[in-house]
């Protein structure tokens, strides 16, 4: 496929060549203007008159009173501010750190055992089933596990209860002390499939090649997972880590739907409380601030990655 | 293959591990089938039978009702417009950013790179007030239109990154010889180039539309007449309120899954295609 398209050229234009010309670089630059122009609007422009506003005291209405770096020391003194951050740790586990370790296990032996034992449809076929929640939209996944976990009518202590464990049903999204860990544990239901496509794509450049060599010297499915698969798809593992790690920071959708950051704090996100105070407190100004924490936050944490995975490649 | 390997291959503790991944796929999917089931149900067989029981009879009223009282066509064609529009401006953006930085090598490309991986980080949060307060100014507020510009620049920071990488490693000797062939850079992109990585640009593409159509926060905050919502704003605004009974509940949660999976189900030809490609490349 790749040596058709040039050999397909008509002959004819070749003449019209002016010869191997030395490749003039700055013409591509034409190429990233359009971006350029949308990336100002829609991204630079709006990101700096939320840090402009976060020095400020402002309803959204009327001119913002500059007040210096008070929204700041207010914050750092706020224990919701502090609480949401906490819970951001916890949910970076439940959306990258754990997806990622079970994905690399789920995408190893679908590829590499059930891929070559029962063939390739049975290893598709499961990666679809692991996949699936991941094409919800996640304000979705909150409506389906909102009514799984409804105290009165959900599904999930009607069955409880069916099998005889009255005892474990529970207020699941309603008790404070359980909440942030079901809103966990529905966010790695959540994430999963997402790893274990990713991987799985990384696996086949893999060259067969290396797999044949290792089986062939007697090396088992672990040693082979630590040593082939895992170096070998090292890029898509950072990809997915830096991805999931950044989704967690920002999550949004499911705290809405499911709990709406409560019950109290116990499941405030910075996300949600940034919106609290953009939209339903008008404290803009406060709202600005929280946001532009989060995102050096997310900037600090993408640094970092790359930084290691620039690392990692030499 | 010696005979060795082969009664390796086929030893009984592949059954074993086949069960277990089964299982576990069973589970991942329960909540599916559990939605479905008691969206077909009436509320007097789901108060007696429980969540688990098969319908007694099929009962399409729960759905019918939630369908027309969020009038859910609507919706479904707000969610189309604008995730559609997102992924193709957006893949074409990419691909343009792409074949400047992966191919053309730009001087300081490795900052530009940057510039979009931070951009497409950036929390929404931090852009949501500022872009709420222009798009009022600009008279785009509450429109789709808003939504289609804000998420084609978003989706694409994140095509740029991941599709320089892929260009970068695009073999250089193909492009020489277009290039000795006379073909010009706009047609050497359009010819060669993109035709080469369709794999991973119709990827993108489905992974730009899915992503679109999952969006809550911003579309949240811009769509609010019940007009121009999407279906996940309309859904997870009506959860939040919740006044609907369980058979109800579970009818709006079984329409929200409906088309998602079946994009999943139209699109999951074409990701394995792109993956089986890649592979014989």
């Amino acid at each position: 496929m790749a040596v058709q398209a040039p050999a397909a050229r008509p002959a004819a234009t070749r003449e019209a060549g002016p010869g191997r010309a030395a490749p003039r670089r700055g013409g591509y630059w034409l190429y990233l203007l359009p971006s350029a122009v949308l990336f100002l609007a829609v991204i630079v422009v709006p990101f700096a008159m939320n840090v402009g506003a976060s020095f400020t005291r402002w309803t959204g209405v009327g001119t913002p009173r500059w007040t210096g770096l008070d929204n700041y020391t207010r914050l750092f003194a706020d224990e919701t501010f502090w609480a949401s951050f906490r819970h951001n740790v916890l949910l970076i586990v439940a959306m990258a750190i754990v997806p990622t370790i079970i994905g690399l296990v789920l995408a190893a032996a679908l590829f590499d055992y059930i891929g070559k034992r029962f063939g390739a449809r049975t290893a598709s076929a499961l990666r679809a089933a692991y996949y699936l929640p991941q094409v919800l939209p996640v304000a979705v996944a909150g409506v389906v596990w909102g009514w799984m976990l409804h105290p009165s009518y959900g599904a999930l202590n009607q069955v409880l209860q069916a099998v005889g464990l009255d005892g474990l049903a529970r207020n699941w999204l309603g008790d404070p002390d359980l909440a942030l860990a079901t809103v966990m544990a529905i966010m790695v239901w959540f994430q999963l499939g997402y790893p274990v496509v990713i991987f799985m794509a990384g696996l086949q450049r893999v060259d067969p090649a290396l797999y044949e060599a290792a089986e062939i010297d007697g090396a088992s499915w672990w040693r082979r997972f630590w040593h082939i698969t895992v170096p070998q798809i090292r890029q898509e593992i950072f990809v997915v880590l830096l991805t999931c790690t950044i989704a967690a920071l920002k999550v949004f959708g499911p705290i809405f739907v499911l709990t709406g950051g409560g019950p109290g704090r116990a499941t405030m996100v910075p996300s949600y409380f940034s919106y609290v105070n953009f939209f339903e407190k008008a404290n803009v100004g406060y709202g600005s601030a929280i946001a532009t924490v989060l995102a050096i936050i997310i900037v600090i944490v993408t640094a970092f990655f790359l930084k290691f995975q620039d690392r990692g490649e030499r | 293959m010696t005979t060795v390997q082969t009664s390796r291959r086929y030893g009984p503790g592949r059954w074993a591990v086949l069960a277990a991944l089964v299982v576990f796929a069973v589970v991942m999917l329960a909540p599916f089938a559990i939605v479905s089931l008691n969206a077909i149900k009436t509320p007097a067989d789901y108060s007696t039978n429980g969540p688990l029981s098969l319908p007694s009879e099929l009962y399409l009223q729960g759905i019918i009702d939630f369908w027309n009282r969020v009038d859910f066509g609507r919706k479904l064609l707000n969610s189309l417009i604008t995730s559609g529009a997102v992924a193709v401006l957006a893949v074409i953006l990419s691909v343009l950013n792409a074949y400047a930085l992966g191919i053309g090598r730009v001087k300081g490309r490795l900052w530009i790179l940057v510039v979009f991986l931070v951009a497409n980080t950036m929390p929404q949060e931090a852009l949501a007030y500022p872009l709420y307060y222009l798009s009022k100014e600009a008279g785009l507020y509450d429109t789709q239109l808003a939504v289609i510009i804000i998420f084609t620049a978003i989706q694409a920071a994140f095509g740029t990154y991941l599709l320089s990488s892929v260009l970068g490693a695009f073999p250089r000797e193909i492009l020489e010889a277009a290039e000795i062939d006379g073909a010009g850079r706009w047609r050497a992109l359009w010819r060669i180039v993109v035709p080469i990585s369709r794999p991973t640009i119709s990827v993108l593409l489905i992974f730009f539309f899915i992503w679109t159509w999952n969006e809550f926060f911003l579309p949240l905050i811009f769509l609010i007449s019940n007009d121009n919502q999407t279906v996940p704003v309309a859904l997870g605004v009506l959860q939040g309120q919740r006044m609907m009974d369980a058979t109800m509940s579970s009818a709006s949660a079984l329409l929200g899954i409906v088309p998602a999976v079946a994009f999943f189900l139209i699109f999951q030809r074409t990701l394995t295609r792109g993956v089986t490609v890649g592979a014989i490349k």
